[in-house]
């Protein structure tokens, strides 16, 4: 591989690895409360958080920009600030964390629901506080639900293209991620050995996160 | 000394109780759907009253006049759930660590319980490949690790059978014995327990139907007799 096409894949690792692990918290927080909260609003989150599952990446890409734009009602406070997503690796971050978004959620949701509610509420009973609680019961119990989500979330992430090329743009070293690279590849006279090597990576890379959600997969109840 | 005065509601379901509890150990008793995990919930925090009082020993656990509601963890009591609701992912001796590591005053010694309920050779295991007597042990152990002001047990005898049964009192009777903490347990049907128990309240259909002592409940005439529970 060229130093270029190397460029590209370490972006797309860092990307997506910033990606994910920014969008743990929060998914980890609106799974956990997707799974045990009694609120009348939780069709309507449900709804939201797995919107960007179905939506034209090219169109989340859009609002985001309209969003965080230097103009738009968000980017106005945060420019400012010096946080800026527009046409840099922050966006691509950013469009990867909201596309592979609903995968985290629904992977932690599920797993979440499947612990034991009486659990938590026992370490409640014998001193632990909710988050204590959370991060040694529900948690520990939920893991391979959670890693499964993480690697689903990173894998999608790294293969993030229509969102990232309208918010971050096609900047070579800067947010040129594998996808992006294959596109321009394939787009350039002579590109095609090149592309070929970036798609057998892409094919790796998902290959192995399949693989790893199949080994995470309980085999039977009492290995969870 | 336990006060309660409280009305609870779960859908259709109504409790309401006006009790005062001064029993070292102290029975609840009726049939199923009486109200008797609803009330043990409430003293726990794990179910919310709709109004009323609840008070250990002079301490205001809740109240909805003043709008106190101590959140479980600040309670200070051990709540064991039927099974046990032992944690699947740690060992035995992981589940006994949870509690002490969490006690938030003086409480049996580590030693001391593992010796009175015979879990010594039981420390390492997982607690997945546990026998239903061994994880009531386990969980009661756990909760009295915890250092607790009240023992809350919810039907610690359900789905033994009756030589287990006869295997576990000792072991309860001991715990009572030699940590002095009391205790509030919930019972459908277990004379057994009876035994143990200074005072017993009857629940039914969600109302006190009777309290005392558990010769006198369940004397041949007695109140529950009458209600024709057993």
């Amino acid at each position: 591989m060229t130093a270029a096409e190397w460029q590209a894949l370490a972006l797309s690792l860092r990307v997506s690895l910033v990606a994910t692990l920014a969008a743990l918290p929060l998914g980890l927080l609106i799974a956990a409360w997707l799974a045990r909260g009694a609120s009348r609003l939780r069709w309507l989150v449900d709804a939201l958080v797995q919107i960007p599952l179905v939506l034209p990446p090219l169109v989340t890409g859009y609002l985001l920009l309209l969003l965080l734009g230097r103009n738009g009602p968000l980017g106005r406070l945060l420019v400012p600030l010096g946080l800026e997503f527009a046409f840099n690796w922050k966006g691509a971050a950013l469009a990867a964390a909201v596309v592979s978004f609903p995968l985290l959620v629904r992977a932690a949701q599920v797993a979440f629901a499947d612990v034991d509610p009486r659990l938590p509420l026992a370490a409640r009973s014998l001193g632990a506080g909710r988050l204590d609680s959370f991060v040694t019961v529900t948690l520990p119990l939920a893991r391979r639900g959670v890693l499964a989500g993480l690697l689903l979330a990173f894998t999608r992430g790294f293969g993030e293209f229509g969102a990232t090329i309208v918010l971050a743009s096609n900047i070579p070293g800067e947010t040129r991620t594998v996808p992006l690279a294959i596109f321009s590849l394939i787009e350039s006279v002579g590109g095609e050995a090149a592309a070929g090597r970036l798609v057998l990576v892409c094919v790796a890379v998902s290959l192995a996160a399949m693989l790893g959600v199949q080994l995470l997969q309980p085999r039977n109840a009492r290995e969870r | 000394m336990l006060r309660l005065d409280l009305l609870l509601r779960r859908g259709d379901f109504r409790l309401q109780v006006d009790l005062a509890i001064a029993a070292r150990v102290c029975a609840i008793v009726g049939p199923s759907g009486a109200g008797k995990t609803s009330l043990l919930e409430a003293v726990a925090g794990l179910a919310r009253p709709e109004r009323g009082r609840i008070e250990l020993d002079g301490a205001l656990l809740f109240d909805s006049a003043t709008g106190i509601d101590l959140p479980p963890e600040r309670r200070q009591l051990g709540y064991v759930f039927q099974d046990g609701a032992l944690f699947p992912h740690l060992s035995v001796a992981g589940n006994l660590r949870y509690g002490l590591r969490r006690r938030q005053g003086p409480g049996p010694a580590w030693d001391e319980v593992v010796e009175v309920l015979g879990l010594v050779g039981l420390l390492e295991r997982r607690v997945t490949g546990l026998s239903g007597g061994e994880r009531q042990r386990v969980g009661l152990g756990r909760a009295l690790l915890a250092a607790p002001r009240l023992l809350l047990l919810d039907e610690p005898l359900a789905n033994l059978d009756a030589e287990l049964k006869r295997r576990i009192l000792p072991f309860l009777a001991r715990s009572v014995e030699a940590f002095g903490v009391p205790v509030l347990y919930v019972s459908h049907s277990t004379r057994e327990l009876l035994d143990l128990a200074e005072y017993a309240v009857l629940l039914a259909g969600g109302a006190v139907a009777a309290a005392g002592p558990p010769a006198a409940l369940f004397a041949a005439d007695g109140p529950a007799a009458r209600l024709a529970l057993y």
